[in-house]
């Protein structure tokens, strides 16, 4: 395992750029999450890592060594790609041992056995190893698509959408056990996805992209709370933040020069003193939790309930943000951080 | 979907009659198929006065004249002289000694039919290979003017190769490749070339990039990558393609009459030119066509699980 950098690397494809002026680093044993819509560039940020693209500008460092010039097969990373991943001409136990018989790797046929025995047992594939890599249902072809990538001890696991081809359950499932083996192993991984869901749960970091470029990388919690612009607070949270104009709800706390107030679903508070007048649009009933849909003037803002609603459509309430909860964006929709909060400092001193 | 709504355009179960009818098209082209093939096949095995009588024998006395006249070369002698021979030491001298006749050594056919093992099978080796890696870089590199090649390639198809026939006697000629064993291969190479690489790329196409590019992240080379993981997924494709080259460079004719005689000259235009006594051999010239048949029929029996096999990305989702 190691550390990955990547040093304002730029790659377009003709007039098109897919990445500009990426700064980037991976951490040893850090599982990074990159996240955004189809065509921001995650992919082809991956295939930089692995090689498969030749950077135009910029550096990538391995465990500081510069790899930017180096063929993928000089640079010992793992691809784990959305589809296509099994050879459909090999069994299972050949699939794996693919990699390991690679020339360079100089294994023996013994420990070829044990690497593959040892990474099936770690997925739970070891009863499919003499199967045709074609007999395997979806979540195992992607289970031996990863053990494809652990077998041998690659400096870092790039991983494109390996679950997006996979129905939800199985999604789930495998998500929790690759959260399990990157702790186990203390692996360093590159992931890119579109599914919010997953970069929350996955990720020591996320790393958010738009039109090739890092709009902001830290934790999940730092991103959902604090998000730097109006995009990434739209791209964490399910269902999607709230985007009002400032001056729908009277908030408390909002900074001057506030052009646009994001407020979580969850935040909405109904029925309370003192809040603005709203009417009920829509209820959806999601399990534990209720999703409503009020009308509050000329918006429409999204609440999330803890359980049932005692609303029925065209009911009118009160609605309010919860205090302190509202992020403030500018003009530009960038964030405008909070003022100090003066209570705050003189209680906690901080 | 409700059942009634199905009926019509279903797909999974036909009426009995559709069945029935299906069965007996099928039945009547098989015999318009099978009937000129067992016709020579039966032909093979008839004597020379049964081949030609009329009306025609379906129940005959088999013989294997036609296979001893198809490898040998004969002449006639007077009964006296056949008989101061002696018996005949071996069944096919019995043969030829009831027409009157005397083997005086093989025919040409055995190197005939060699000539066109080694061109048929040479030619469709080489446009196999060649278009099998034209065909991979047209489908996974950026080429220069990709689409002009692919079009000029085709281009060489869009008239019957017999056209070109006097150029290329004369540039043959000139280059001392008139009747020689290679200038056939060069040849039938040129002609499937253009059709192996369209094939191919199209085969090509449609294995995934990803493939290749796992294994080059697992450590092999981009030919190590073909070799391993591109080949084997093209199986069925170079199959199918070797199949359709074989059969144009096995039974080419044309080029075949106009560019070889005494050395290179292949099985097609010298079957049909086996003379007997008062004309043509028939039951040799269909003993001919029989063997010349057979080693077609075994290489599409052989590969037939590949052509059946198919394209089959079974281990993607698309």
């Amino acid at each position: 395992m190691a550390e990955v950098a990547l040093q304002d690397v730029g790659k377009s494809f003709g007039a098109t750029r897919a990445v500009g002026g990426l700064d980037l680093t991976v951490g040893d044993g850090e599982f990074v999450v990159l996240l955004g819509p189809t065509g921001a560039g995650k992919t082809t940020t991956l295939r930089l890592v692995a090689g498969l693209e030749r950077a135009d500008t910029g550096r990538i460092l391995i465990d500081g060594t510069d790899v930017t010039a180096l063929p993928p097969a000089a640079r010992n990373v793992a691809f784990v790609f959305q589809q296509y991943s099994l050879y459909p001409h090999y069994s299972v136990y050949d699939n794996m041992a693919f990699p390991l018989r690679a020339p360079g790797q100089n294994l023996s046929k013994d420990d070829i056995d044990r690497h593959v025995h040892e990474t099936a047992k770690l997925l739970r594939i070891e009863a499919k190893l003499q199967n045709r890599a074609t007999q395997l249902s979806g979540g195992e072809m992607q289970r031996v698509a990863i053990g494809r990538a652990l077998v041998r001890q690659p400096t870092i696991f790039l991983m494109d959408e390996p679950l997006s081809s996979l129905d939800a359950k199985l999604r789930e499932d495998l998500r929790v056990e690759l959260k399990r083996i990157q702790r186990d192993l203390g692996a360093t991984i590159l992931y890119v996805t579109h599914d919010q869901l997953e970069a929350m749960t996955l990720a020591d970091r996320i790393g958010v992209l738009s039109q090739g470029e890092l709009v902001q990388i830290d934790t999940p919690r730092a991103i959902y709370e604090t998000p730097r612009n109006i995009y990434v607070a739209r791209r964490l949270g399910s269902p999607q933040i709230n985007i009002l104009d400032a001056g729908l709800l009277a908030i408390a706390g909002v900074p001057a020069g506030a052009a646009k107030i994001g407020a979580r679903p969850e935040d909405v508070l109904l029925r309370c003193d003192g809040g603005a007048a709203a009417t009920v649009r829509a209820i959806e009933h999601l399990g534990v939790e209720t999703l409503v849909l009020l009308e509050v003037g000329e918006g429409l803002v999204h609440a999330l309930l803890g359980g049932a609603a005692p609303f029925a459509v065209g009911d009118r309430t009160t609605i309010k943000i919860r205090e302190r909860a509202a992020i403030a964006f500018d003009a530009q929709g960038d964030r405008i951080p909070p003022p100090p909060d003066r209570a705050r400092e003189a209680a906690y001193g901080t | 979907m409700s059942a009634g709504a199905t009926s019509a355009h279903s797909v999974v179960e036909s009426k009995a009659v559709g069945k029935w009818i299906a069965g007996l098209l099928v039945m009547a082209y098989a015999l318009v198929a099978v009937v000129p093939l067992a016709w020579i096949f039966s032909t093979g095995f008839k004597s020379p006065p049964d081949s030609i009588s009329y009306p025609p024998k379906v129940i005959f006395e088999p013989s294997l004249e036609g296979y001893v006249n198809l490898f040998t070369n004969r002449s006639r002698q007077t009964p006296e002289y056949i008989e101061s021979l002696g018996t005949a030491t071996t069944w096919y001298d019995d043969i030829v000694r009831k027409r009157n006749m005397v083997i005086t050594g093989p025919s040409r056919f055995k190197d005939r039919y060699v000539n066109s093992v080694v061109i048929g099978f040479g030619s469709t080796f080489l446009a196999v290979f060649l278009g099998t890696l034209a065909a991979y870089g047209f489908s996974r590199f950026r080429v220069p003017l990709k689409d002009d090649l692919m079009f000029f390639i085709l281009s060489t198809r869009m008239m019957p190769p017999i056209a070109v026939a006097i150029p290329i006697f004369l540039m043959y000629r000139t280059l001392g490749l008139s009747d020689t064993i290679l200038g056939m291969i060069l040849l039938y190479t040129a002609v499937n070339v253009s059709l192996a690489v369209w094939l191919l790329k199209g085969f090509m196409d449609e294995i995934p990039r990803e493939y290749e590019e796992a294994a080059v992240v697992d450590g092999y080379t981009r030919l190590q990558a073909f070799i391993k993981v591109v080949l084997p997924q093209a199986r069925a494709g170079i199959a199918a393609t070797a199949i359709f080259c074989l059969i144009f460079a096995w039974n080419e004719y044309a080029f075949a009459l106009l560019l070889t005689s005494g050395n290179a000259q292949t099985a097609p235009p010298f079957i049909p030119i086996i003379i007997g006594e008062g004309g043509l051999d028939w039951p040799a010239v269909a003993a001919g066509t029989t063997l010349f048949l057979l080693p077609i029929v075994f290489f599409t029996v052989l590969l037939r699980n590949q052509l059946l096999r198919g394209i089959t990305f079974g281990a993607v989702r698309k």
